[in-house]
């Protein structure tokens, strides 16, 4: 590959509007997309602006829409890239640009602080014990990079634009995790219902597609937890059944609010 | 925060979505594909159920359009008295709703891809699974529990299918009912919401009564339930298959030789 | 008058949103003061997440017999005891606290057959201690910190770049810096700070280390007067990638020769025999990385200049659960399947064992009202570093920074005043490359540097070779003083580049200056001209310190070891 050199064409600007600029890059083995913009940066257009951190698809910082699909752009290999068309790298569409490939990704971090953190039950100091099997499922949604990439792509937020109804996929993970842990002791049903939006999602499975962590968000998270949530909402025999029995309810998330509300009685 | 403070601070000035990624091409191929399928399909289906109700049987095979064989004497097919359960299980499928969502109503066709500008069903925008009628499909395990005694039935025909003039009984008819029976089983139980209720909803299986039998199970499910898209789609060819088979036979296509052996 | 900035206050400002950043934000919030964390990057994005293996703390879960005083002994063995050794001491004792409370704030880590936390073996540490989840701990780690600490009522500033400390008197007063996304100064004010602000391992070439680690913390903590310590400790970790060439220097993470990964070179020797027959490929990190290096420059090294390390042999599905990052790390950045073959490892620079001087009970620095946690503070892995030992490191020492600064800060009524003439000649140096035409570029002038400390400064160091680099680093600076850039402040890379030139030049140059006066072998430091340790030099740390206005270095004896711990070491040989 050596002696060759790569188009790029990158999307520049700003929120009042941009287009693609072509850059042409020196071909290294191996090398991924993002070896290519900081090649940019250092020998083409110093403010080429990209966020990224550790560059071994760790952090999901560089979270970018190449030819047209949404990646990381230090796991993007070039040569898997068709050869003889230029590259297009563009910023996430779901978010607002702030300047090229950067976009202002704070709306999830608004999100994450609605939902109630982990809650366990009183602390009584001795170590706890929980089984491989009750913990197995656990691992997946721990794999989460927030590299924000399923929020981009989730057509409830890019099409839709129901950032007001919908937590998006990266939400649903967290609750995943947090639903299914077995020391966690609140009742999350209601408030994936009505604050987190899940019945906006219907699992077209493009999360699923685009997650570089290859983390099942649809099939492990959303669908289990939609199940959880009809469980509640959308079981008449059930819900005789809770009538009649009157069993115990665990305390619930609130619906408004990163807190708890009280044991319905 | 409150949802509205959210709302206000939802992102607002962005680059709009659109279907004229630069660089991608090809993302149509794939939902219409399957819409094509899909139609051909239920064309075909629906013609059998609803007006094909003659020429359904042929020797110990009975058509899985047909299962369980009612006699019933009135004018409409007999057929569709079942056929909704399946009907049903597959229209709230988890696997289904993706496939038509994307091949139908382009809600989204692919991902990353704009959506066309479009009239969303009684509710006039997009709301999801929210509302009318797709807020049905939260029913989903209704249809499970039925689907589970529909299959039963055509394990019934699949085994009877191996026995003909009071002996054992090999033929490709009944091959194939064996394939699509096996197939249909991997469809079911490889579905979400059997995944749940088996297990799915337990959140601690050490503390759970029958735990650990129910993990085990949750195990099983959880090991065929990424296959349930290839299991949908086998075994909604082998249904066809097999009804076409038997019709075929029925109307004399192959001749009149039932054998008792391989290719007669 | 300076160019407008806004303003804002807190009782505890941290700069840094790494484990010890987030852990001491958590402390400080909990014990009742206004907590500001500022971060270069997006919250949870820190280097921290990079850490792979496992956190060090003696459950005795799997090896009852582990205990503190085991790892407080593996700890200071391997750091060659120049370690401060009352950190060491709070660390061991406090690591298994830190641990379990981690899992009660919804961290979860990989389980034992009886439901307890698991610990892997690791290198230089005697027992089984490291708690771990697969091969990404760090995540775990930042992740639990992260959906803590946003319920805290911390105030977090995310994308904000800190590039001064501001003094009132001796007293620490507040920071000064920019938003990344729109370039708006800001002055924060602050009764107490804590810097959480990590390494600086970008100034090597080959290196594990992320965007961040431009060591700014240590330069501006420096500049603030404080004292450094240990900087010459840099230490190699032994495995990094080393082919294709963008991925070289990515770590490969030492649970791969903890759950059995075999070390050979070209011959298909396991050379680790040579060096340490005893601990094989878990020797300490300074070992190892020093064995491949051999192998390497006596010519029996792998095609691209490392060594083999091979796990192949075990279970394809052992592999792909317990390093199932290092599977994916190498399968699509190398087309390499780890499952079938071994992987190529060279050493990359990895940590940072030398800092900023703090007080082991306190985590206060040489500046009254300035602290310091993690890897930016020194002391605790004296020499060389275990693996492991971080990731507790944060925890341990970000808990003791964030309530001893939120208790410093009580007892401050008002806030310190701040002149404008700091804050005057901080603007004057960020916006200069805007405004100079020297035509210096911010990238170029880093990897000059990167040349320089790879070339003076790598894993084994000469006398005239080190004096060489430090008058490269002098000639350097001259034209970081003419780096200019172009296009707006509004998030633009080469601005923060410019910056993190300086910072790097003046941590480089400690490091050099620091890796001079040490004139023996010892720990991450290989002096060639020196090859052996020297016990006179085994009692000091050589400190590094700004005295009117030049670098100065001078030894430090060491306190002596109380006797209790003394005999902790004795009776653990």
């Amino acid at each position: 590959m050596p002696d060759e050199t790569i188009t790029f064409r990158v999307w520049r600007g700003d929120p009042s509007g941009g287009q693609e600029v072509e850059y042409r890059v020196p071909a290294v083995t191996g090398m991924v997309v993002l070896d290519a913009m900081h090649y940019i940066q250092a020998y083409l257009d110093g403010d080429l602006a990209v966020r990224w951190n550790c560059k071994a698809a760790k952090c999901g910082s560089c979270s970018a829409e190449i030819n047209g699909f949404p990646k990381l752009m230090c796991k993007t290999r070039i040569d898997g890239l068709p050869a003889d068309a230029p590259i297009h790298v563009h910023p996430m569409r779901s978010f607002p640009v702030i300047r090229d490939l950067v976009t202002d990704v704070s709306w999830n971090y608004r999100v994450n602080k609605e939902i109630a953190p982990f809650t366990p039950a009183e602390d009584d100091g001795e170590p706890w014990i929980m089984y491989q099997e009750d913990v197995q499922r656990l691992y997946e949604p721990r794999k989460c990079i927030e590299c924000f990439l399923c929020q981009n792509t989730c057509h409830v937020l890019r099409n839709h634009d129901d950032f007001a109804g919908y937590y998006g996929p990266r939400y649903m993970v967290r609750y995943q995790y947090l639903a299914m842990h077995p020391k966690d002791i609140l009742d999350r049903r209601e408030a994936l219902k009505q604050k987190a939006g899940i019945g906006y999602c219907n699992i077209t499975k493009c999360c699923q597609e685009v997650c570089p962590e290859h983390i099942h968000i649809t099939d492990n998270a959303i669908i289990p937890l939609k199940e959880r949530v009809a469980d509640e909402y959308y079981d008449p025999i059930r819900w005789a059944i809770r009538k009649l029995t009157g069993g115990e309810r665990k305390p619930e998330e609130s619906t408004t609010g990163p807190g708890i509300v009280e044991t319905p009685k | 925060m409150t949802v509205e403070e959210r709302v206000a601070e939802a992102p607002s000035v962005r680059q709009p979505p659109t279907n004229a990624m630069p660089g991608r091409g090809g993302w149509w191929i794939q939902p219409n594909s399957v819409a094509i399928a899909f139609t051909l399909f239920i064309l075909y289906s629906g013609w059998s159920v609803l007006f094909l109700s003659g020429h359904t049987t042929y020797g110990p095979y009975l058509s899985p359009f047909y299962s369980p064989h009612i006699p019933l004497n009135w004018p409409l097919s007999a057929a569709i008295l079942v056929a909704w359960v399946p009907l049903g299980f597959r229209a709230t499928c988890y696997y289904y709703r993706k496939a038509y969502y994307r091949a139908y109503f382009r809600d989204p066709p692919a991902c990353a891809i704009g959506e066309p500008q479009h009239p969303h069903l009684f509710a006039g925008s997009y709301s999801g699974e929210r509302k009318f009628p797709w807020v049905l499909n939260n029913f989903h395990r209704y249809f499970l529990y039925l689907a589970l005694i529909v299959l039963g039935f055509l394990w019934w025909d699949t085994i009877n299918a191996f026995h003909y003039g009071g002996t054992w009984y090999v033929g490709l008819g009944s091959l194939l009912m064996l394939a699509n029976v096996i197939l249909l089983t991997g469809y079911t139980f490889s579905c979400h919401a059997l995944r749940h209720l088996v297990g799915g909803s337990v959140d601690c299986f050490s503390c759970a009564f029958a735990g650990r039998p129910r993990h085990g199970m949750y195990g099983l499910v959880s090991k065929i339930n990424p296959y349930h898209p290839n299991f949908a789609w086998l075994s909604l060819a082998s249904v066809a298959a097999v009804d076409i088979y038997i019709r075929l036979a029925s109307y004399g296509a192959f001749g009149h030789c039932l054998g008792t052996h391989f290719g007669c | 008058m300076a160019v407008d900035y806004e303003i804002h206050d807190h009782d505890v400002l941290i700069i840094g949103a790494g484990g010890a950043g987030l852990r001491a934000a958590i402390q400080a919030s909990n014990a009742g003061a206004s907590v500001g964390v500022v971060t270069k990057s997006l919250l949870g994005k820190a280097h921290t997440v990079m850490a792979e293996g496992g956190m060090a703390a003696s459950l005795g879960n799997v090896d009852p017999a582990d205990n503190w005083k085991v790892h407080f002994a593996d700890t200071m063995r391997s750091g060659k005891m120049i370690n401060n050794w009352r950190m060491v001491e709070l660390f061991a004792k406090d690591a298994p606290n830190q641990v379990y409370q981690l899992e009660r704030w919804g961290a979860l880590f990989d389980r034992t057959p009886e439901g307890k936390i698991m610990q892997r073996p690791f290198g230089a540490h005697t027992y089984r201690r490291l708690a771990h989840v697969g091969d990404r701990t760090g995540l775990e780690l930042i992740r639990t910190l992260e959906d803590r600490s946003i319920h805290t009522g911390a105030t977090v500033y995310m994308e904000c770049i800190v590039t001064r400390l501001l003094k009132d008197g001796d007293h620490i007063a507040g920071a000064f810096g920019y938003f990344r996304d729109d370039g708006r100064f800001v002055l924060f004010r602050a009764k107490a700070i804590i810097l959480a602000s990590g390494g600086w391992g970008r100034m090597y070439k080959v290196t594990s280390n992320s965007w961040e680690c431009t060591g700014d913390g240590v330069a501006m903590a420096y500049e603030a007067g404080a004292e450094l310590r240990d900087t010459e400790m840099v230490q190699f970790h032994p495995t990094g990638m080393v082919w294709p060439p963008g991925v070289r220097g990515i770590l490969v993470t030492e649970g791969v020769r903890g759950e059995g990964g075999l070390l050979k070179n070209s011959l298909g020797e396991r050379f680790m025999e040579k060096y340490d027959p005893k601990k094989m490929e878990l020797s300490s990190r300074d070992v190892v990385a020093r064995s491949i290096y051999r192998e390497v420059q006596e010519g029996r090294g792998s095609p691209h200049g490392g060594a083999f390390l091979d796990i192949s042999y075990k279970p394809a599905d052992f592999i792909r659960t317990k390093l199932p990052s290092m599977y994916e790390q190498f399968k699509v950045l190398a087309d390499i399947d780890i499952t079938k073959e071994p992987m190529q490892v060279a050493p990359t620079v990895h940590y940072a064992m030398g800092g900023v001087d703090v007080d082991g009970d306190t985590a206060a620095t040489t500046v009254p009202g300035l602290y310091a946690a993690g890897e930016v503070a020194s002391g605790l892995h004296g020499a060389n570093r275990l693996g492991g030992n971080s990731l507790s490191d944060l925890v341990v020492f970000g808990t003791i920074a964030g309530q001893c600064a939120a208790d410093h800060a009580r007892g401050i009524a008002s806030f310190p005043g701040i002149d404008d003439a700091q804050i005057r000649d901080e603007q004057e140096i960020l916006l200069r490359p805007f405004e100079s035409g020297g035509g210096e570029n911010p990238y170029l002038i880093h990897q000059d540097l990167q040349d320089i400390m790879a070339d003076h400064a790598g894993i084994s160091r000469t006398g005239p070779g080190l004096e060489e680099g430090l008058a490269k680093l002098a000639a350097l600076r001259e034209r970081a003083c003419r780096i200019s850039i172009k296009g707006s402040r509004i998030f633009n890379p080469a601005w923060s580049m410019a910056r993190d030139d300086l910072f790097m030049l003046t941590v480089a140059e400690a490091v050099i200056r620091a890796a001079l006066a040490r004139t023996e072998s010892r720990g991450a430091h290989w002096r060639l001209d020196y090859p052996e340790l020297d016990p006179e030099q085994g009692k000091v740390n050589y400190m590094v310190c700004k005295a009117d206005g030049c670098m100065e270095v001078h030894a430090a004896p060491i306190p002596p070891m109380p006797p209790e711990l003394q005999e902790v070491i004795e009776e653990t040989s």
